[in-house]
């Protein structure tokens, strides 16, 4: 089962739109698998109308607690956060006890250890949610971590790890992953043990400058890349600074994809683009998965 | 003022926006009524995994500091392999394994637990550099960002610093925070702690998604005033706009599809610059928030 995953660094150059169009090109004739590896914003999902088959809690960590009773209000608990979630709370009820703010905690227990009364406790903390689907393209694995919470690399692995199963099990030719932006803990869950990584770059300065770092990072974890320019005719003089940039690199530009309000079009009927008409859009994305297959 | 720009979706134009507004802002000699004499515009460029807001200010930058997570130095010589490290921490970044402690520096979040409860005191802390803050200035913009170093998981530790480098921001009339993309722990962390978060997205079915999402951490977790920049307006659909009508959310500033303004772009010009009559409009925009964040 060869694993493809599409990163850009950037955001909205185009993963998604690029991994609903490879899926369902992949799927006219071989057997493909699914990860929308973006749980904070997953949005494969709008163009794929996924058919839930299971569904998980995730449970990303802990939580710590505090038990109003217990709490003396003594604050050595807020010494030793470094996380700045533990306050002392004045008026109230609870007058000169301890509270811990959620989303801010990281739940490292070092309050729970420190506490001298045995007054902060550590809970579950579920904080997202997995899924495995059925769709028109092959089974797709997918998640959303709820609002604010930590812990989406942890999510990633969990969904590609489930994903390798249901593959490896199902006979599947293709894992194909549509991966989150940036460079750090889920881009980089997103990439690891990949096959190969496809690079969606965009003809922009930023997109120059996000490009090299996304590149600098698959390749710091020993990924094989490839890069690919959407909407390469928007400044054709970035574009060709984007090819330039990867010949110096050794990494080979394996296709080129028009900008076209097609892509937005497709988007709004949920389907792919290839799917959706036959343009140039589409040709470009045939030729890219021509390429990586 | 501290005003966030963010989205949940990525490439929906924050760093355009959160720079023209200070850039607006910034050529604005008379402020009105009120004496802001001394007072500057400042712009923090939060998403330290794909920083772009220098690009288009190109700033001069005038300090720097590296920054990291603290992590455990143990002294082999004090230490009795009692595990107790190992138990407490709750990131499994440190083991011991044939009288042999072991830290994985890149899991450790310095939390320090496994130095607090060290018996025998044997763990000091060391700053394990993953990330460099720098600050500068762009004629009248006080500028800083962060960079996460490639390679590095955590971009809250670097955020983290980026925002006690830059304090409360009481010497300045107006800090524009630009967020990372996304609805986790990064965005949580720019957000934490502004005045307003001015959400960018675009008419289309992935950015309403997303804009859903960024507003569900922004309004409902943190508590924040929420107003909308619909960005490439003119195409997509209508979901954005019935979405803000239903929830009560202002919709400030329409940024119409324009070739003009994506070529600018392209080369690092913000909107303000590129296309002049946009200077208004990002005033207009700046007293919609001031209102929304006062009221």
């Amino acid at each position: 089962m060869k694993q493809i995953v599409v990163l850009s660094g950037k955001g909205g150059t185009g993963k998604t739109a690029l991994v609903a169009a490879l899926a369902h090109l992949a799927s006219e004739r071989a057997c493909t698998i699914l990860v929308d590896a973006d749980v904070d914003a997953s949005n494969l999902e709008l163009l794929l109308a996924p058919r839930q088959r299971e569904t998980h809690d995730f449970a990303g960590g802990q939580v710590a607690v505090v038990d109003f009773d217990a709490c003396t209000g003594c604050g050595l608990c807020q010494e030793v956060c470094r996380f700045e979630a533990i306050s002392i709370r004045s008026g109230g009820v609870n007058d000169g006890v301890c509270t811990i703010d959620p989303i801010a905690c990281e739940g490292c227990a070092s309050c729970f250890y420190r506490c001298p009364d045995r007054a902060i406790h550590m809970d579950e903390r579920v904080s997202g949610r997995w899924f495995l689907s059925d769709t028109r393209f092959g089974p797709l694995l997918h998640a959303q971590l709820f609002a604010a919470q930590e812990n989406s690399g942890k999510l990633v692995t969990l969904v590609k790890q489930q994903a390798r199963e249901v593959g490896l099990a199902e006979g599947r030719d293709y894992l194909i992953i549509d991966g989150p932006p940036g460079i750090g803990c889920p881009a980089i869950a997103a990439c690891s043990g990949a096959d190969l990584a496809l690079l969606v770059a965009e003809p922009t300065l930023a997109g120059v400058h996000d490009l090299e770092r996304v590149l600098a990072t698959v390749e710091h974890f020993g990924v094989t890349t490839l890069v690919c320019i959407n909407k390469h005719d928007v400044n054709v003089a970035r574009a060709a600074e984007i090819e330039r940039y990867c010949t110096s690199r050794g990494v080979e530009v394996v296709g080129r994809i028009p900008f076209d309000t097609v892509v937005t079009e497709a988007m709004v009927q949920g389907r792919a683009v290839t799917e959706y008409t036959d343009g140039p859009v589409s040709s470009g994305m045939k030729t890219i998965w021509d390429k990586i297959k | 003022m501290i005003v966030a720009v963010a989205s949940g979706k990525g490439g929906t134009g924050k760093t355009t926006v959160a720079v023209s507004l200070a850039v607006a802002l910034a050529c604005q000699s008379d402020w009105g009524q009120v004496d802001h004499d001394g007072l500057r515009v400042r712009l923090v460029d939060c998403d330290v995994e794909e920083p772009n807001a220098h690009l288009f200010l190109k700033p001069e930058i005038q300090w720097r500091q590296d920054v990291g997570v603290l992590t455990p130095v143990v002294d082999e010589d004090r230490c009795t392999h009692c595990r107790r490290c190992v138990e407490v921490c709750a990131f499994h970044a440190i083991a011991v394994i044939a009288e042999k402690v072991l830290v994985f520096a890149e899991l450790c979040h310095g939390c320090g637990s496994c130095a607090f409860n060290c018996p025998e005191n044997a763990i000091r802390e060391e700053l394990r550099v993953t990330g460099v803050i720098e600050k500068g200035s762009a004629g009248k913009i006080d500028f800083a960002h962060g960079v996460l170093n490639v390679g590095e998981a955590m971009a809250v530790p670097v955020i983290r610093e980026l925002k006690k480098c830059v304090g409360k921001g009481e010497a300045a009339i107006l800090t524009v925070l630009d967020a990372p993309p996304g609805t986790s722990c990064p965005v949580v962390a720019t957000l934490a702690g502004a005045d307003y978060a001015l959400m960018v997205t675009e008419p289309t079915p992935f950015g309403l998604h997303d804009l859903k999402l960024a507003v569900k951490v922004a309004r409902d977790e943190l508590g924040l005033p929420v107003g909308v920049v619909v960005n490439r307006d003119g195409f997509g659909d209508q979901g954005v706009d019935e979405y803000c009508k239903a929830e009560g959310i202002p919709i400030l500033l329409r940024i119409p599809l324009d070739r003009r303004i994506a070529e600018a772009y392209s080369e690092g010009v913000d909107l303000v610059s590129a296309v002049p009559e946009y200077r208004d409009l990002f005033l207009e925009l700046y007293r919609k928030i001031r209102r929304g964040a006062s009221g």
